[in-house]
């Protein structure tokens, strides 16, 4: 049943993702949203929502209040008008509103805000089956009979015939009163898609460096899995060495040392080679570092790797540069002559945080 | 949407309604409805009733309900409205004796709706009349979009606490003298309001030129204000606005509307603690000596323990009011009252003192029909009763950044009290001047009587006037210690200090 509030419920949530949308910049900046991340829900702080009055301000207002305690003792807690513990839900809302959105939503709005084109995912023609169960009906195989439902309806047809004793109760199922579970097949097209994340974390990447990588991610994964059903993430950490990690070792690691990208790279096409078949599934590597490499001969070997083995297979190749007081952002140029002109080459120079922004339009702007 | 009443709650409506007659409450008709939580979720963020005007507001009361009742914060009890008839709902969830307790609780409700003084003017068909604006306010909305509509309310809103509450019960214009009568030939003396005397030697001794010189100044003030608009500070600043401000009309039927359900809101705003005391009085007797069997009494103690909960952060209104009553009630049965009593300083004697005179129910009969909280606190909050509950008054303290206890003592409280309950807790805001400097500009005054007004909260209510008022306007307030005169002139939000 609907209800008449819903409306005016629904009205409040459009005002509400207004107010998301419109500081959306200031979110992703922030990268807080990250941490308050539920199952698949996040809770948004959103500035105060509130029809104005002229009122009192609540500091030089003070109050009355019952209970023990001498004169300078303190009060403990905000005041409130709520009364007793009867109503104590009354005032949620006054230090500012959390407002759960689920993480398709938030896509939806970064995606409306930088109006970022769908992707036209490859592999979709892959069809899997599911097989669920609908519903009850009197025939059916007898591997798919529903006990409980079958002497359910014995008793009841027992109970109307007069011949239930409750003194002896023995129910009898007759070929009417069974039950049996219905089925159907659902047919659903699957995409597969996958995230290769690689992250220089030599000792020139800082923590701030880190953290643009973080929040950086957070916002790419939220969008591709609006586009994709199964998103897998992959993580690469490297240094002179790469070495697959998982996602916590991937954003908290701090190791020292040379840069070496082809070894990266080449783990990366190693996975990709092993794990994700070209023609069904979606790979996109991203690859972030502040572009330091240990030698020319080292940046050769990438874009080798690169045009051989990585992007014929990837939708796309994504490189993002954070700027590092120690890089010399140099491989973001060695790309840009080598590779400047390949169709699945996306890079993006990520200054600090304000920048994070327009990069992830330079990334899933292209919508492939 | 709804459900018939079943069998077993008209009995008991019934029954503790016969109760309730029995021992003098004199109520409408009530109807109750049982809803489950979503439906009462509604109902509650619609503020009681089942028709509003489409509005984000209640939505968002809606949102923050569901969510506390997901999260077990809280749960509606009862709910009931001031019409006539009366109408109540119950939680279809609740134990038999919830529903028991919140039967009985309305009575004491309906009863103090129905005689007490502050709602002699509300409107008692107000459920069809919330229903009529309903009905406007879409009308509006179809024909101007729902975004300007919307936007208007929002507006309106933000001023609804600018009325007049008294005005339903007093006349403040005087009346004007009919135009025929009152041309008469000019007469300097009596204009100047100089007293009568036939001996012209007399004279000066009987209007001495001093009495004269003031009493032409006074004159001239007169005509002063006259010349001024309004003549006198209008407290009812919406109507002032709808009467003053270049609005369409559909803008002023909004508004008018809007203002009208402010005014059959503020009685509840008025006499929350009486009436929440009231309710609580009389569902605790009618629970106790009548209704409730004894498997019930646990539950009910549970539940009525939870509404008198007292709190070291605010008043809770259910307990305070139960408390007055039963205060009032004991003094009267005791004679505890009137000079003798007051001149007795022997506390012995105060101790002792019970002059068997009974007339303690009578009394707070009679208290429930011609007080409002603020009447009811000055009157009835002793110096004996605020020790006795443990009453303290509270402060923000810069240093420690938390709110501390500031003192005990009798007088300051209960000053606090009142001042929290003055114009239903809002601040005194008046229009000083219409046409200010001759240019059309507003001039609002709020009436500081010690507390600052909310910084961020006041811009945006300025904004919001001059949204309807088109010109600029002004707010003359205090801050700090500082007389201040608050500017907003469409572009840019000014502070000046004046003098």
């Amino acid at each position: 049943m609907s209800l008449r509030i819903q409306n005016d419920h629904a009205r409040f949530k459009d005002i509400v993702r207004g107010r998301i949308k419109s500081n959306l910049k200031s979110y992703i900046k922030k990268g807080e949203l990250i941490g308050k991340q539920g199952k698949d829900k996040i809770m948004i702080p959103v500035p105060r929502i509130d029809l104005p009055h002229f009122r009192f301000g609540d500091k030089s207002q003070g109050g009355v209040g019952q209970g023990d305690g001498q004169p300078g003792d303190p009060v403990h807690g905000e005041p409130q008008e709520g009364q007793g513990q009867g109503k104590a839900g009354e005032q949620a809302g006054e230090h500012g509103l959390e407002v759960d959105v689920t993480l398709d939503e938030l896509a939806d709005m970064l995606g409306e805000e930088l109006a970022l084109p769908r992707i036209e995912p490859k592999g979709s023609e892959l069809i899997t089956e599911r097989i669920k169960y609908t519903g009850i009906n009197t025939v059916g195989p007898e591997a798919l009979k529903h006990f409980k439902r079958t002497y359910k309806q014995a008793l009841r047809r027992q109970l109307a015939m007069g011949s239930y004793d409750p003194k002896n109760p023995r129910i009898v199922p007759i070929r009417d009163d069974r039950r049996y579970r219905t089925w159907r097949v659902e047919q659903k097209p699957q995409a597969n898609a996958v995230i290769i994340y690689m992250m220089d974390v030599s000792g020139s990447m800082g923590e701030e460096q880190k953290e643009i990588v973080r929040i950086e991610s957070f916002w790419l994964d939220a969008w591709l899995r609006r586009n994709y059903d199964g998103l897998e993430s992959r993580y690469i950490i490297h240094d002179a060495v790469a070495k697959e990690v998982d996602k916590d070792t991937f954003f908290h690691t701090r190791e020292s040392g040379g840069t070496m990208i082809s070894s990266a790279y080449r783990l990366c096409a190693d996975i990709i080679e092993k794990d994700y078949p070209v023609e069904s599934w979606n790979i996109y590597p991203f690859h972030f570092s502040d572009g330091d490499n240990w030698s020319i001969d080292d940046t050769r070997i990438c874009i080798g790797l690169l045009r051989e083995r990585v992007l014929p297979a990837a939708n796309q190749f994504g490189y993002g540069q954070v700027e590092s007081p120690y890089g010399s952002g140099q491989f973001i140029k060695d790309l840009h002559e080598h590779l400047g002109k390949h169709e699945k080459v996306v890079t993006s120079e990520i200054k600090d945080k304000d920048a994070i922004y327009p990069s992830i339009k330079d990334f899933l702007g292209g919508g492939r | 949407m709804p459900k018939k009443l079943p069998p077993e709650y008209v009995d008991m409506q019934q029954q503790v309604e016969a109760h309730a007659r029995r021992y003098g409450l004199d109520m409408f008709d009530t109807y109750y409805e049982v809803l489950d939580f979503d439906e009462i979720n509604m109902v509650a963020s619609y503020m009681g009733f089942p028709v509003r005007y489409p509005h984000w507001k209640w939505g968002m009361e809606y949102e923050r309900m569901s969510k506390s009742y997901e999260y077990g914060l809280h749960k509606i009890y009862e709910m009931v409205i001031n019409n006539d008839p009366c109408y109540a709902y119950l939680l279809e969830s609740n134990a038999l004796v919830d529903q028991k307790l919140v039967m009985c609780h309305v009575c004491g409700h309906n009863d103090f709706f129905k005689n007490n003084y502050a709602f002699q003017h509300t409107n008692r068909k107000m459920i069809d009349e919330m229903a009529n604006h309903a009905t406007r306010i879409r009308r509006y909305i179809d024909w101007f979009g729902v975004d300007v509509v919307e936007s208007f309310v929002d507006k309106c809103l933000t001023i609804d606490n600018l009325i007049d509450v008294d005005a339903p019960y007093i006349r403040r214009k005087r009346q004007e003298p009919d135009a025929g009568e009152a041309v008469q030939p000019p007469d300097r003396k009596r204009a100047l309001g100089l007293l009568p005397t036939d001996r012209e030697y007399m004279e000066r001794y009987i209007n001495p030129d001093e009495f004269v010189a003031a009493q032409k100044k006074k004159l001239e003030e007169e005509q002063q204000r006259k010349k001024r608009f309004p003549a006198e500070p209008e407290r009812d600043v919406m109507q002032f606005l709808m009467e003053n401000a270049p609005l369409e009309k559909w803008h002023v039927d909004v508004m008018d509307m809007l203002r009208e359900e402010a005014y059959y809101f503020a009685p509840q705003g008025m006499t929350k603690i009486m009436n929440e005391g009231w309710a609580s009085y009389w569902h605790a007797k009618l629970m106790t000596e009548k209704v409730m069997d004894s498997s019930e009494v646990i539950d009910f103690a549970d539940r009525n323990a939870g509404v008198m909960a007292t709190s070291r952060q605010s008043l809770n209104p259910y307990a305070l009011g139960l408390a007055l009553y039963r205060d009032i009630e004991d003094r009267w049965n005791k004679g505890r009252f009137g000079k003798e009593w007051n001149e007795c300083d022997d506390m012995a004697e105060r101790r002792r003192w019970d002059k068997q005179t009974s007339l303690g129910r009578e009394k707070i009969f009679q208290v429930r029909q011609i007080y409002s909280d603020v009447t009811f606190i000055d009157e009835f909050f002793t110096i004996d009763f605020c020790r006795e509950h443990g009453f303290f008054a509270y402060e923000y303290d810069k240093k420690k950044k938390s709110f501390v206890i500031d003192t005990r003592e009798f007088q300051a409280v209960k000053n606090k009290i009142l001042q929290s309950l003055t114009n239903f807790g809002q601040p005194v805001v008046a229009v000083l001047d219409g046409n200010h400097e001759n240019r059309g500009e507003l001039v609002l005054q709020h009436s500081h009587d010690g507390i600052d007004l909310d910084g961020q909260y006041t811009h945006e209510t300025l904004r919001n006037v001059h949204a309807i008022w088109t010109r600029p306007v002004h707010l003359l307030t205090r801050l700090e210690q500082r007389k201040v005169m608050l500017s907003f002139d469409g572009k840019t939000l000014t502070e000046k200090t004046i003098s």
